[in-house]
């Protein structure tokens, strides 16, 4: 008794569960799936973004430290800030952030679905 | 472990005709040669197959047209129609390093790119670009491009000094991505097809066995054919973005 009463509106609410998800992915065909290629290459930009401005932090650290003898403070300075940098890099490469540098990781999505 | 091909062997340079002036060595290297093949592959296949100019493009002439649509549009998207003043130069990018890569998908080839020098060369040149364009079209205005908008004046110094260090990173991750995906795809191929060899020596057990790392040889070389392409495609899209910069710095 109970299971039927219950399959009812269950039966309903996966029914409207499928349209609206047909629906969104009616909608993701045309827009998105073709921009695998740009998530490809996204995926393989993020990875060196990140560690190599942390890299330049270590670098620029480094070297103010060998020309006035500052021992560790400009490392320890530029380290963090190299981190941060890297930080945001990946965010403007995820387009989770439109910095000033990065405007266009939403149109390059449009570019490759019409080739 | 004489069997065991070493991975690193295939990147050595040789000096196909020594030349040496004033202690600079100037060899023309195996390296050279596949450069040298590219650049005249490239040129004569765009000079031969845009030859006939005609309305109804035969099958090698829409091949251009589609490299050169794909390209075009990539730059028209990222920099506008004032950067399509840069297409030689990014078109030549792109072919370079697509052919390039292609070239050392070929077994016994030199993969060019896999050596840092060359894709820190190709780097720098855009960078260089970038600098001198955008100092040269804006002067101090180009400074913008470090001041991004709507910060408070209290942490303004620390987001500029972030900004300079992303700015000094563009040019390494830009060379490194590169030379790394391609040095790395082409040892890991190369080690899983070196399992191939050493364990089929090892008898019938062995033999049966290495079915194993050859079907991975097999499915690493089509998904290093993709990364041959896909780099040079993240290369060009880069090399895009950063002349937008230099020709809109502070954003549009």
């Amino acid at each position: 008794m109970s299971n039927s009463h219950r399959q009812g509106p269950l039966d309903e609410r996966l029914k409207s569960l499928d349209k609206k998800l047909k629906e969104s992915d009616k909608g993701r065909t045309s827009s998105e799936r073709k921009s695998d290629n740009v998530n490809f290459s996204n995926a393989i930009r993020l990875s060196t973004e990140f560690v190599v401005a942390i890299l330049v932090g270590i670098g620029i650290g480094w070297t103010i430290d060998r020309f006035f003898g500052t021992a560790p403070w400009a490392m320890i300075i530029f380290l963090p800030l190299g981190f941060f940098a890297g930080v945001r890099n990946i965010m403007r490469a995820s387009g989770l952030q439109s910095g000033s540098q990065s405007e266009n990781t939403n149109e390059n999505d449009d570019n490759s679905n019409r080739d | 472990m004489a069997t065991h091909p070493d991975p690193i062997k295939q990147f050595a340079i040789n000096k196909l005709l020594p030349l040496d002036i004033n202690g600079v060595d100037l060899s023309f290297t195996n390296s050279s040669l596949f450069m040298v093949a590219t650049v005249v592959l490239t040129s004569a296949y765009f000079l031969w197959s845009t030859g006939g100019r005609g309305m109804v493009p035969t099958r090698s002439q829409s091949v251009s047209e589609i490299v050169y649509e794909f390209v075009a549009g990539m730059l028209r998207d990222s920099a506008g129609s004032s950067g399509m003043k840069f297409f030689p130069f990014v078109f030549s990018l792109f072919m370079f390093i697509l052919i390039i890569n292609m070239f050392g998908m070929f077994p016994y080839f030199l993969t060019v790119t896999a050596h840092i020098i060359i894709t820190i060369a190709l780097a720098m040149a855009v960078f260089l670009t970038v600098l001198v364009v955008g100092f040269g079209r804006h002067g101090v205005g180009f400074l913008k491009l470090f001041v991004p908008s709507g910060v408070p004046m209290l942490i303004m110094p620390l987001v500029i000094a972030i900004e300079i260090i992303s700015f000094i990173a563009r040019p390494i991750s830009h060379s490194v991505r590169l030379f790394a995906n391609m040095l790395a795809g082409h040892i890991t191929l190369k080690v899983f097809a070196g399992f191939i060899v050493s364990l089929s020596a090892m008898g019938t057990v062995g033999i049966v066995g290495s079915i194993l790392p050859f079907a991975m040889t097999v499915g690493m070389t089509a998904l290093e054919f993709l990364v041959a392409f896909l780099q040079a495609y993240v290369f060009t899209m880069l090399t895009c973005m950063y002349i937008n910069d230099a020709l809109h710095p502070g954003g549009h």
